[in-house]
């Protein structure tokens, strides 16, 4: 009777305890999980119910979605969501306001493979995935920046959408913070082949504190810089650099 | 045996106690981030250390004694309303030069929200702050955190209009009364009103035409819909036909929060009561609900989550009646002064800007939005004081003419907005496409006529979890009619399940939630036991002494 009603209390005073903090956001933890080294090269097999790049990119907007990639960059985490460019083998996907807690956004590493479920979707040109879930997957591949520099101007370059990529030789048009604000985003125009196009150091990707954003705070037009970032869309070509260097 | 047994029925008790009142306390109407927010509020709440006295109002304002004020302010990707701010400082600080004013802007009002909720607990939050009474209400979860304005508004030496007061102030009944009532934060006024805006139709006059229709006085929802699904028949190449274009979406709404808000409020149909339960998730919404997943499905309808800024689709000749604040009307129109698309693809037409549709006609509503502003309390209520004389500076009626003209905004003060400068302002819509661009003009005047017939929901802690919920039930349901999902009781009724959890609106609407009722009933279960164990001892115990 006695070791009953002590395990009865027990019991209670443990549901009792979860219940009242079952609404707390999970507590972050600046813990990284450790990844292995980056391997040479990421997967080309996807696993059974997955889509192929190719498959993807030929299915509709709003239907369902199911890919395998690799992160590559993390542009916010905020009420427990994160924003995310990931790439595989053949093409890139960008996970918009993927539902994570700020613990599963810190394991979310740059090379880190995960397989999402989500809905494929367009704002403003960018094609992306919603009101998805993830798991993490075995694997890690950091891509490499896929030279679109020829691109430039061709109706192909979309193909390329959300991929890390880089530009070679671009002329520095002008450079100019949003609201006229340090710290904010900052728009750079870049010429190449007597065509403008509109760049940005996107804030919340790569901060006031990043060495890409010093560098191009730094440019001054007429200017001839490499420029790497993801091929971001906003109602046209709308890169967001990563990294930059002066020629 | 009997007190080991006695002992162990309290501990159950206590067990089960404990954790249950923590259950109770839990279920707030506030979203995730904002039960975390609370809590950080709550802690300077019940910190010594860190709360503040009451502000009480000083006799005199010291000149002599040297400030520094911050000032929390919002433009909307405008830099004229950035130089207008610069500007008002400047002004103030050469009429008391003991007063220096930093200002820290911001592109939106949830990083200035989020921002002054992470400094209340250290007492660091800005001296002045544009912010909303929906916000002011959460502020207020702090002991003496937002200065109240009652001891301040109406002082003879530095109150509104003032003898003390060194610029031309208005008093307080040249505030639109209809304005400064929003500012009513907990019964008292907490804020003060800096500009107002409201939402506006934005109409493709000859797309309407075009299509053979007839924009009406009053626009009602019934026309909307009709002429969105008249658009959507395509030619023989598979365009548009009205645009000849692939791409067309006749009726985008930017903000779905306003426009639940706005369709409960017509109806009457139930949104939330004065202090905070929740109406919202009721049969009449339900109604609204069906109506809006049938033209999400034809794709007649969209949002801004969805499709992206109205006024970039509606200048791009691919959508006609776009429904946007009021302060966002230099974006909108073939003539437009600021442009979020390429130059090439923009098309000519006439833009007609309208009150947002009514289910009613003979008696419109429109919601009332705009910035207002606060100011929160400090050890110095000499500092607090050279706040409020700030704040009252930004009242002046040549900063709110100014500010005004940046967008479709309309001057908070019935003096700037009767003013010989407004009027002529006003007077000279459609000079040219920048100061007097026709459609901004037309964007304010469409406020200035309907002022009376404005509203505001019922701000409380936690009202923005509702305002969010509102929005979501029209966005879940225009992503699902998108995906081919189909809807019905069930799904609805799964759907105000879903938002309600998400939103943590189930305490508000029904009570505790639904697991502080588990736990109670296992109170009052155990503590039957404890009653019964104690009534039977007593009875052997009589027993016993009677053998």
């Amino acid at each position: 009777m006695k070791k009953l009603l002590v395990l009865i209390m027990a019991l209670v005073m443990a549901l009792g305890c979860l219940a009242a903090c079952g609404g707390s956001n999970d507590s972050a933890t600046n813990d990284e999980a450790t990844k292995d080294e980056a391997i040479a090269g990421p997967d080309t097999e996807k696993s059974e119910g997955v889509m192929t790049y190719a498959e993807y990119a030929a299915a509709a907007l709003d239907s369902k979605v199911v890919i395998e990639a690799y992160v590559q960059g993390k542009q916010s985490w905020w009420d427990n969501k994160g924003t995310f460019y990931t790439q595989d083998a053949d093409g890139a996907y960008f996970l918009y306001e993927m539902p994570c807690t700020e613990e599963e956004y810190n394991q979310l590493t740059v090379g880190t493979k995960i397989k999402v479920t989500g809905y494929k979707t367009e704002w403003s040109g960018e094609v992306e995935i919603i009101d998805s879930t993830f798991e993490i997957l075995e694997g890690n591949w950091v891509a490499e920046a896929t030279d679109v520099t020829a691109l430039l101007g061709k109706d192909e370059l979309i193909n390329k959408q959300n991929m890390l990529v880089s530009f070679d030789d671009m002329t520095v048009v002008s450079i100019a913070y949003k609201n006229e604000e340090v710290g904010n985003d900052i728009y750079v125009t870049v010429s190449k082949d007597g065509a403008n196009y509109d760049f940005c150091v996107e804030a919340y990707l790569t901060s006031a504190e990043t060495e890409v954003y010093k560098a191009v705070e730094a440019l001054k037009a007429g200017d001839i810089v490499d420029i790497e970032g993801f091929l971001y869309w906003y109602n046209g070509v709308n890169t967001h650099i990563t990294a930059v260097t002066a020629n | 045996m009997k007190n080991y047994l006695r002992l162990t029925l309290i501990l159950i008790c206590i067990a089960v106690t404990v954790p249950c009142m923590l259950c109770g306390c839990h279920g707030t109407l506030v979203s995730d981030s904002d039960a975390d927010i609370s809590s950080d509020i709550a802690t300077n709440d019940m910190g010594v250390e860190n709360a503040l006295n009451e502000f009480v109002m000083p006799e005199n304002f010291d000149t002599e004694k040297k400030h520094t004020i911050t000032f929390w302010a919002k433009n909307d990707t405008n830099v004229n309303q950035t130089e207008i701010y610069k500007q008002a400082i400047r002004e103030f600080e050469s009429l008391y030069p003991n007063v220096k004013v930093v200002l820290q802007l911001y592109n939106d009002y949830g990083k200035i929200y989020n921002d002054v909720i992470t400094n209340i607990p250290t007492n660091t939050t800005p001296n002045v702050c544009i912010t909303y009474p929906d916000h002011i209400a959460t502020y207020l979860t702090g002991k003496n955190t937002v200065v109240s304005l009652e001891s301040l508004l109406e002082n003879s030496k530095y109150g509104l209009g003032g003898s003390e007061v060194k610029f031309d102030s208005p008093s307080k009944n040249e505030v639109v009364p209809e304005f400064l009532e929003e500012c009513i934060v907990n019964g008292k006024y907490h804020a003060l009103p800096y500009m107002r805006s409201t939402e506006a139709c934005y109409i493709n006059k000859d797309f309407v035409e075009k299509l053979g229709y007839t924009i009406p006085d009053v626009l009602t929802w019934d026309f909307i819909w009709e002429v969105s699904e008249a658009a959507m028949a395509k030619d023989e190449n598979g365009n548009f036909a009205v645009n000849g274009q692939k791409i067309m979406i006749p009726f985008i709404y930017k903000s779905t929060d306003n426009m639940m808000i706005q369709m409960t409020k017509q109806l009457e149909s139930g949104y939330s009561t004065d202090d905070g339960k929740v109406l919202l998730f009721n049969d009449k919404t339900k109604e609204l609900l069906y109506t809006i997943y049938e033209h999400a499905k034809t794709r007649s309808f969209s949002t801004f989550k969805i499709s992206s800024y109205p006024g970039n689709s509606f200048n791009a000749g691919q959508c006609i009646f776009a429904i946007d604040s009021t302060a966002g009307a230099t974006w909108i129109g073939s003539n437009a002064p600021l442009i979020d698309i390429s130059k090439e693809n923009l098309v000519s037409f006439e833009t007609v800007v309208k009150p947002i549709p009514q289910f009613d006609v003979e008696n419109p509503k429109m919601i009332s939005q705009g910035p207002s502003m606060c100011i929160f309390n400090k050890e110095d209520p000499q500092e607090v004081l050279a706040s409020w004389l700030f704040m009252q500076y930004l009242l002046s009626d040549h900063i709110q003419i100014s500010y005004s003209q940046t967008e479709g905004y309309v001057p908070v003060t019935s003096r700037a907005q009767n003013s010989d400068v407004y009027k002529e302002y006003l007077s000279r819509k459609g000079e040219d496409n920048n100061l007097y661009y026709d459609v901004k003009i037309s964007a304010a005047e469409l406020l200035i006529n309907n002022t009376e017939n404005t509203f505001i929901t019922p701000v409380y802690n936690g009202s923005a979890s509702l305002r969010n919920a509102a929005g979501q039930l029209i966005e879940e349901v225009a992503k699902s009619a998108r995906r081919n999902e189909k809807i019905d009781d069930a799904y609805i009724n799964e759907l105000y399940k879903t938002i309600k959890s998400r939103y943590k609106l189930e305490t508000i609407e029904g009570g505790l939630p639904a697991i502080s009722i588990w736990f109670l009933a296992i109170i009052a279960i155990v503590w039957v036991i404890l009653i019964g164990y104690f009534v039977i001892s007593m009875i052997r115990k009589r027993k016993n002494t009677v053998e």
